[in-house]
């Protein structure tokens, strides 16, 4: 996957788990402000980006540091990377 | 203990007719039926009943996603109930909110759908890891309940009675206590259930759901006919608004109807089959807790599932209690049976009666049963003045309960 791929894959997930706009949805969105999320939204999104790039990603001290949906790109892209590295 | 009277002033209704009292009375008036064939059902080994009453048209986003990711449908219909039971009575928003409101609303089990759902994901791997946080929330026993406080911002008491066909009665009736005794001065109260193959099974193997019918399913359930054949599992969710009649007063609401009777026993004689003894003494202390005689009551809405068993107990009690000249009749003829929500559904329905001059009979009753022929069935719409109810409904479990509904006079 390229890196915009990744990118499309997450925004189409999220929007479709929790009901958003897809076109509203930026880099800079915010997750809890922006896009109105909680604590059992996190754990859901989790599952979500779990299932969408076949990873497990529940046990990463870097989620708990996401704040926005550029963070999330970056995340997944990176960890993806890594993924193809060890393979 | 202060005594208070208490009266209904909202009603939420989402039948199988769809949404709203209107749409309720609307199909019973008419003498129409909502069970339908069920092709699922056909394509599960063993099931002999092919037919339920499901509620249409219902769009579950009207609720926000917030709120709604913690519920299953049954949550839905007991929400959107709620909701119209509040507008219907013109509750404002601090009355709502600030703890002068409480919510007595059960169901049968959590939702059993969103069980087999988990279960069935589980069960491949042996795995959580793909478990959603608000599936807990689905599958509580208080799942209605808690949901309806969570979406209104209720703060006043909270309860789910669970007590399978008897749940929205006993709702009903401890939370009329709670607002007679003063700790309440409006009630959210009733039931909800969703269908579930699981719920057809359980009466299909005790013999006792409907399997002669499954290609002409308007004719049943027939409560009382010759030819019943069981229950017709439905679903849906009836609310009331319960208040405390000074309340209601003070804000000049419309009443629509008194509670002034209530009474729920157990029936240790069987865990499956009715007494008709046990019914009548449950009746009877119903009638003491109104200080109405049985001469008084101008009609009884049976419970009458159109089992075999239970429709000649309760034809038995009400002819114990009542003699042969009251009207009775059942709406599960034209419902099916909605489980913990056929409580509260009929209980609105014979509000309606009560306050129009009417009582409804039971749809798909033809050829009256000789052992449940010693009462006044109603088999055709009659207009006569109506100012006391009785209501009853029985549970397996042996759980019964009737609640004695009155015209509000000052």
């Amino acid at each position: 996957m390229t890196d915009q791929e990744i990118v499309e894959q997450i925004n189409i997930s999220i929007a479709k788990e929790f009901e958003l706009d897809q076109d509203t949805l930026t880099p800079e969105t915010t997750l809890f402000e922006d896009m109105g999320l909680d604590s059992l939204d996190i754990v859901d999104l989790v599952i979500v980006l779990e299932a969408a790039f076949s990873f497990k990603i529940r046990e990463e001290e870097a989620i708990r540091k996401i704040q926005t949906l550029g963070d999330i790109h970056t995340f997944v892209i990176n960890k993806k990377r890594e993924q193809e590295n060890k393979a | 203990m202060q005594l208070r009277r208490v009266v209904i002033t909202g009603m939420g209704i989402i039948s199988p007719f769809g949404r709203g009292i209107g749409t309720l009375m609307d199909g019973l008036v008419e003498g129409r039926s909502g069970v339908v064939n069920v092709p699922e059902l056909a394509e599960i080994v063993g099931m002999r009943t092919r037919v339920a009453a499901l509620v249409p048209g219902i769009d579950p986003k009207e609720i926000p996603r917030k709120f709604r990711r913690s519920m299953s449908s049954m949550s839905v219909f007991a929400t959107l109930a709620s909701h119209d039971a509040v507008a219907q009575a013109g509750l404002t928003e601090a009355e709502v909110t600030g703890g002068r409101l409480g919510v007595s609303i059960g169901s049968t089990v959590g939702s059993p759908q969103t069980m087999q759902d988990f279960f069935r994901d589980f069960s491949i791997d042996n795995s959580l890891e793909r478990m959603k946080s608000t599936i807990f929330f689905h599958i509580m026993n208080h799942s209605c309940a808690a949901n309806v406080s969570q979406t209104l911002g209720i703060t006043g008491r909270i309860l789910s009675p669970s007590s399978a066909c008897s749940t929205s009665c006993q709702a009903v009736g401890y939370a009329a206590e709670m607002i007679a005794g003063g700790k309440q001065d409006f009630m959210l109260c009733g039931g909800a259930d969703e269908f579930h193959p699981l719920t057809s099974a359980t009466f299909d193997v005790m013999n006792a759901a409907s399997i002669n019918f499954n290609d002409s399913p308007t004719m049943t359930p027939r409560p009382f006919d010759r030819d019943r054949d069981g229950v017709v599992c439905a679903e849906g969710s009836g609310i009331l608004l319960l208040e405390a009649l000074d309340s209601a007063l003070a804000r000049n609401a419309t009443i629509l109807a008194e509670i002034s009777g209530f009474a729920t026993t157990s029936d240790p004689a069987s865990i499956a089959n009715p007494n008709a003894a046990n019914i009548a003494h449950c009746m009877n202390m119903a009638l003491l807790d109104a200080g109405v005689t049985p001469a008084e009551v101008d009609y009884v809405n049976a419970h009458a599932t159109s089992t075999e068993q239970g429709d000649i107990a309760e034809s038995e009690a009400v002819f114990s209690v009542f003699g042969g000249k009251v009207p009775t009749s059942s709406l599960k003829g034209n419902l099916g049976h909605a489980m913990a929500a056929s409580g509260t559904l009929e209980l609105a329905a014979c509000i309606e009666m009560l306050r129009n001059g009417y009582l409804l009979p039971t749809n798909n009753l033809e050829n009256i049963d000789p052992l449940c022929g010693q009462i006044q069935h109603v088999q055709e719409l009659i207009h006569i003045p109506v100012n006391t109810v009785i209501k009853n409904n029985f549970a397996l479990g042996g759980v019964n309960s009737s609640i004695i509904l009155r015209r509000y006079n000052q």
